[in-house]
């Protein structure tokens, strides 16, 4: 079945939803508006105001409070506008989500996703274009998932509302009307699991989220100019699929990792490490990070385009990495 | 409103009162010998809050506090063996060691947690509140802060949140009228009334004297039935006083306050005002004082030395309960 990236994350939500009482929804505009992105179209008609719950404006006040609900049993989904506005309830992701198991000794549980479209869309400008996953990486307690496809996204989505732990689940505004194959039948997928896209023996990228199709159009071009590159997208960020990645630089030898958050501190640094660390006699040449640039994301288009990586950069480093430069 | 009470009635609240009090001097004198470190903020003054508010609920209601909150914790049940071996970071603490004196948690009393960003929990009252009318259960939360934690924008985020969705949940305002070193008046534009707050959003509040422990458990019976009955969230701003410094690092008066204004308020020490009425309603006798003094001190005696001679958490516990299997 071929359906959009939007449609996965409200099938994912909604098949869910039919399984178990305990999980609702709640943001502002789930309900009556249907999701600023029409996410959750038609759930408040099914499931009804009490589990599709829009809140006034106050993202510190409902992740709070369902943190608060997910301590008493219940199963929130807490969908954020955009990721950006996650920021103003850092800290109850931060301070309370994360770190209520550990600090009771393990007697309370935080059964929790947090969901929203992060990273730039089009001119949205400075405010509402940001790649916060590596925030959310660095902090012990959150596992932080990112999907690229609309089979991904569904899986991965189940999968989230059914562990017992808070997980930020980051989407891409420009990846909504995306369209794939989910198949016909229910599953879920594996969180911790990343999943070679093409298979490669020159060069290794490893890519997520609306990265991962850049990724495999650059890869596409490239292997009309002979080399053949291996594209591996982690899908969940932490606990991230390192043996995965470094079976795969092992092979070629060659890694370019790209994201669109920025560099300084990017999850690529991170990655960067685990690979020097376990495959450091492998490398033909330094590992190459293609990352937005360190400036708040401008307004005006050419600016923003230059601040996001794109193909003829990607193909720049796959070739650095190469030598072929 | 006359208080009610008989003789095991009162002597109940008045033990309870004094285990807290005991509590609180022996952990001081565990801080001093460096068996307890870190932060450690003293309840000492403001016992008959806790007392009173949680001899009004069911063993089944929810409390949920700040980072004073040993008071709360031993009130609810807590053994105080278990608490004491927290603080001293032992593996036979509530928490294993993993909280500490200001995130004491015991589940199994409802006692959902101390935490320590101010305001941050109080989303998470609102959360444990919303979690039990979503499951059409009887319960009430209580919510404990200080009244430092009122210009917060969380707390103003959660009372609208109660307000709107009428959550059964109690606010318990400990109004011991300094923010650390920093009065009320400094802090709080409606400092001489800081229940304006909270019917601001159209919650009743009231004032309770809460030095007063009957009195307090007399307005927390009637506030407690009405949350019950559906009637929404309430709010009670409780006057108090701590008889300490802020946490261990400042003492009792100096820079912020006099020696008299703390003299003068100790003159209205609830466990005083408490014995006074029991000896003066011919419901007790010095003996019975006598009695309860060495029944705590034996149980102090014995929380001590279960803490002290507890083990330490070995290393490899480190990565246990950071995430639920």
């Amino acid at each position: 079945m071929l359906i959009s990236y939007r449609e996965a994350l409200n099938q994912a939500m909604r098949e869910e939803m039919r399984r178990n009482s305990r999980i609702f929804l709640i943001g502002e505009e789930v309900g009556y508006y249907q999701g600023a992105f029409k996410v959750s179209k038609g759930f408040v008609e099914e499931f009804g105001p009490q589990r599709v719950v829009d809140t006034p404006i106050t993202e510190a006040g409902f992740t709070g409070l369902a943190i608060g609900a997910a301590m008493a049993g219940l199963h929130p989904i807490v969908e954020l506008m955009t990721m950006n506005f996650g920021i103003v309830a850092l800290d109850q992701s931060v301070n309370n989500a994360a770190k209520i198991r550990y600090m009771s000794g393990g007697q309370l549980s935080v059964p929790l996703v947090i969901r929203g479209p992060g990273s730039a869309a089009h001119q949205l400008g400075a405010q509402h274009s940001q790649s916060l996953e590596a925030w959310f990486c660095h902090v012990p307690g959150l596992k932080v998932i990112a999907p690229a496809t609309p089979h991904d996204a569904k899986g991965l989505l189940k999968s989230a509302i059914r562990d017992k732990n808070p997980i930020i689940f980051i989407e891409a505004q420009l990846l909504y009307g995306t369209k794939g194959d989910v198949g016909d039948g229910e599953y879920t997928i594996p969180i911790g699991v990343a999943e070679v896209k093409r298979v490669g023996h020159d060069v290794t990228i490893v890519a997520y989220s609306k990265m991962l199709l850049l990724a495999l159009e650059a890869a596409d071009q490239l292997s009309r100019e002979g080399i053949e590159v291996e594209v591996i997208d982690p899908r969940t960020l932490k606990p991230m699929d390192l043996p995965t990645i470094v079976a795969s630089v092992k092979k070629t030898g060659r890694l370019v990792i790209v994201e669109e958050g920025w560099r300084f501190c990017g999850l690529g640094a991170q990655v960067a490490e685990s690979v020097y660390t376990a495959a450091f006699d492998y490398l033909d040449a330094p590992i190459q990070r293609v990352t937005g640039e360190d400036v708040p994301m401008p307004y005006s288009r050419p600016l923003e385009d230059a601040a996001i990586p794109d193909k003829p950069r990607v193909i720049d480093a796959v070739k650095t990495v190469c030598g072929r430069r | 409103m006359m208080p009610r009470m008989d003789r095991s009635d009162g002597l109940f609240l008045y033990r309870q009162m004094l285990l807290i009090r005991r509590f609180e001097e022996k952990s001081a004198e565990m801080y001093a010998l460096a068996k307890i470190a870190g932060f450690l903020h003293l309840y000492i003054g403001e016992e008959a809050i806790a007392v009173g508010t949680i001899a009004a609920l069911r063993s089944d209601d929810y409390v949920i506090s700040a980072y004073r909150d040993h008071g709360h914790c031993l009130a609810r049940g807590s053994d105080p063996g278990h608490v004491m071996a927290e603080m001293f970071g032992k593996t036979t603490g509530l928490c294993h060691g993993k909280g500490g004196s200001m995130h004491l948690v015991d589940a199994p009393r409802r006692f959902m947690g101390g935490y320590a960003i101010v305001g941050g929990h109080i989303p998470l009252a609102t959360g444990l509140a919303f979690a039990t009318k979503y499951q059409a259960l009887d319960l009430v939360t209580v919510c404990f802060f200080g009244e430092g934690a009122i210009p917060s924008g969380q707390a103003h985020e959660a009372l609208n949140l109660a307000a709107l969705w009428k959550l059964p949940v109690i606010f318990v305002c400990e109004n011991n009228r300094y923010g650390m070193g920093t009065p009320a008046e400094r802090a709080i534009a409606l400092y001489a009334d800081v229940a304006e707050t909270a019917r601001s959003y159209g919650i009743t509040a009231e004032r309770v004297d809460g030095m007063d422990v009957l009195a307090v458990r007399d307005v927390m019976r009637k506030v407690v039935a009405q949350v019950r009955a559906g009637q929404g969230p309430l709010f009670i701003e409780a006057m108090t006083y701590r008889f300490m410094g802020h946490s261990m690092s400042d003492p009792a008066h100096g820079h912020y306050r006099t020696k008299e204004e703390v003299e003068e308020y100790r003159k209205r020490d609830p466990l005083l005002l408490l014995k006074q009425t029991i000896l003066s309603s011919n419901l007790g006798t010095e003996a019975d004082f006598t009695q309860l003094e060495r029944e705590v001190g034996e149980v102090m005696t014995t929380a001590v030395k279960f803490a002290d001679e507890s083990p330490f958490p070995a290393p490899s516990e480190l990565y246990n309960e950071v995430l639920a299997e």
